[in-house]
């Protein structure tokens, strides 16, 4: 019994943690293939999240809701990458160049 | 008997149906005809929609669950004055942009990957803002709210990589915050159905973070100052029949969203601080996005700057609305104010794009500088914009002069001094701003030689202009429509 709480916790926290690192991710990297990845790291959070929160107890099985809408949110969300990821392919072969701002392109290039 | 059948017709799901069609033709016909499928799609579109708004002017709010399928488990879509205004609006824009992009993005000179992928991102964009204004469950808005996305970006795209993709990292960001939001409201609802959601109060802490996590994925989608950054260079950026609808009608669709959502869903749960900071934002964004319109040497940046401003007008409505103003001859002073200028704003800004656009078809770019005598060459398009102009400053007897009165009334009779002089400055600013440009198309004594524009094309932006100052020759009759079905805290306030 206990043990079947916790594992629901267990899930929402490593979501919680997805959540956190993809964040991180986001904010620190210029380029922008790993803000993608970031993006995507956030969004498989979330719909961990989602997916523990919607555990209804021992015997209770979960709730269907969730899981209709986490997958719903996953093919939004690889339509979005995959659009995303071709306007960064566009940008590479326009300019050479996979981050926006300009001054961070040599750093990011040692990476 | 013609009534029994006008309101048993599926004008709501068909509003939704009939762009995602007209997507999938643009797609499979391309070339030639493409371009021509508004003018069958446009003349429907409206018809549609005025048939929406004479269902809720009959019969109150109107729902529907497709397939009869009920909430928390169906899909619902729901239209009452203010969602069927904002249809008959988006048909209007759409409308008229899509005659005028017909001579820009035909297949005359051969079919580019240009002129193939504007009607289908037009028709995807069109159909996801009727998702938006229609939608009854914040889940399906999530998903209407990505399509729009996507068409908008991709819109942006066609003027500049760059803008776009620094557009889409905001909006991937609102997203993510967003989602995050409805996961939490599911979580302690149960559902994430309008009308469900409104009837229990829940847990308004908990309600507080999931709303607030919405409305900064929302914010950052409309442009809220100072998650302004990506609008200037993707609106002043993108093609012109392109900004027309970003400025004019995508970034109120996550407008749109949050009134829903405050207003209509969990009221109780927003408290003083949101209602202030959200305050406090709209009113720096009034300054300074008319500060930076001021200092701009091209004249889509100064329209797409002046977006930034003008929207700040927009979210006034939350300090505004509620205590003595809503004791106000008219109800719900702040509130429709604030929808009034929604509406107005989307006319006369999509007028002054679609000018914009003209001009630079004409002499090539649009360097206010170098534009001195533009109205002797283009009388039409500059009056166009000159009436465009008058609404956006809030002159009489426009559109745009009637949303601010009813917002500055409602200031001075709540005691919120400090906003009304935000407000009154935010008028001189845009006389300021808008000036600039007219003042240059009409120095000068000679008719600068200039590209031809077809007579017909010109006529479209003066249209939508005179629309936007029609709206505040005839106020009373859409001021009662928006009225139809409205929230009690749009009288009353939110805290």
């Amino acid at each position: 019994m206990m043990a079947t709480i916790d594992s629901a916790l267990l899930f929402a926290l490593t979501g919680c943690v997805l959540i956190g690192l993809g964040l991180y991710g986001f904010i620190v990297h210029a380029h922008l293939l790993r803000r993608i990845l970031a993006f995507n790291v956030i969004g498989s959070g979330i719909f961990l999240l989602f997916g523990a929160l919607g555990y209804l107890g021992a015997g209770q099985g979960t709730d269907p809701v969730p899981q209709a809408l986490i997958i719903t949110g996953i093919v939004v969300a690889l339509s979005l990458t995959a659009f995303a990821i071709a306007l960064v392919i566009k940008l590479a072969e326009e300019e050479k160049t996979a981050v926006l701002d300009a001054a961070k392109t040599a750093e990011d290039l040692h990476e | 008997m013609t009534g029994v059948i006008v309101s048993a017709f599926p004008a709501i799901e068909l509003s939704i149906a009939l762009p995602l069609v007209a997507l999938l033709t643009a797609i499979l016909i391309g070339g030639k005809l493409a371009p021509r499928l508004i003018l069958a799609v446009g003349p429907l579109m409206m018809a549609l929609t005025g048939i929406v708004a004479w269902q809720v002017a009959e019969g109150d709010p109107t729902r529907v669950e497709l397939g009869g399928w009920e909430a928390p488990l169906g899909i619902a879509l729901f239209a009452d004055g203010l969602s069927s205004s904002f249809l008959l609006l988006t048909a209007i824009i759409m409308s008229a942009v899509g005659i005028v992009a017909m001579a820009g993005f035909d297949a005359r000179d051969g079919e580019t990957s240009r002129s193939y992928s504007f009607w289908a991102l037009f028709y995807g964009m069109w159909a996801a803002l009727n998702g938006v204004f229609l939608g009854a469950d914040f889940f399906n808005l999530y998903v209407a709210i990505e399509l729009l996305t996507i068409t908008a970006v991709g819109m942006v795209a066609l003027g500049g990589t760059r803008a776009a993709i620094r557009y889409l990292l905001f909006a991937l960001a609102g997203s993510l915050a967003y989602l995050t939001g409805v996961v939490l409201l599911y979580a302690e609802a149960g559902t994430l159905d309008m009308s469900l959601l409104a009837a229990n109060e829940g847990d308004a802490s908990v309600r507080l973070v999931a709303g607030g996590l919405m409305t900064a994925g929302l914010l950052a989608k409309t442009a809220l100052f100072p998650l302004h950054a990506w609008l200037p260079p993707a609106h002043g950026g993108a093609p012109a029949p392109a900004s027309a609808m970003l400025s004019a009608l995508v970034v109120k669709a996550s407008f749109f969203i949050i009134v829903r959502l405050w207003f209509d869903v969990m009221p109780e749960a927003a408290g003083p601080v949101l209602v202030q900071l959200i305050g406090i934002l709209g009113g720096t964004a009034i300054l300074y996005g008319s500060l930076l319109a001021l200092r701009q040497a091209r004249l889509k940046m100064i329209i797409a700057y002046s977006t930034v401003a003008q929207l700040g007008y927009l979210f006034l409505i939350f300090p505004l609305s509620g205590g003595i103003a809503g004791e106000m001859p008219w109800a719900a002073g702040a509130w429709s104010g604030g929808m009034f200028h929604a509406l107005a704003h989307g006319l006369a800004k999509a007028a002054a794009f679609l000018a914009a656009g003209l001009i630079i078809e004409a002499l090539g770019h649009d360097r206010i500088d170098d534009m001195k005598g533009i109205a002797r060459a283009m009388p039409v398009t500059v009056f166009a914009f000159g009436i465009a102009a008058i609404s956006l400053m809030g002159l009489p007897p426009s559109g745009g002069f009637m949303a601010k009165y009813l917002m500055l009334t409602a200031a001075l009779a709540g005691g919120h001094v400090v906003i009304a002089l935000v407000m009154m400055a935010g008028g001189l600013l845009a006389a300021a701003y808008l000036f600039r440009p007219v003042n240059r198309a009409f120095s000068g004594s000679d008719i600068p030689e200039v590209a031809y524009v077809a007579y017909w094309r010109q006529w479209v932006p003066l249209i939508l202009a005179l629309l936007a100052m029609l709206l505040g020759v005839v106020s009373a009759g859409p001021y009662e429509f928006i009225q139809i079905g409205r929230a009690v805290t749009a009288e009353v306030g939110i805290e």
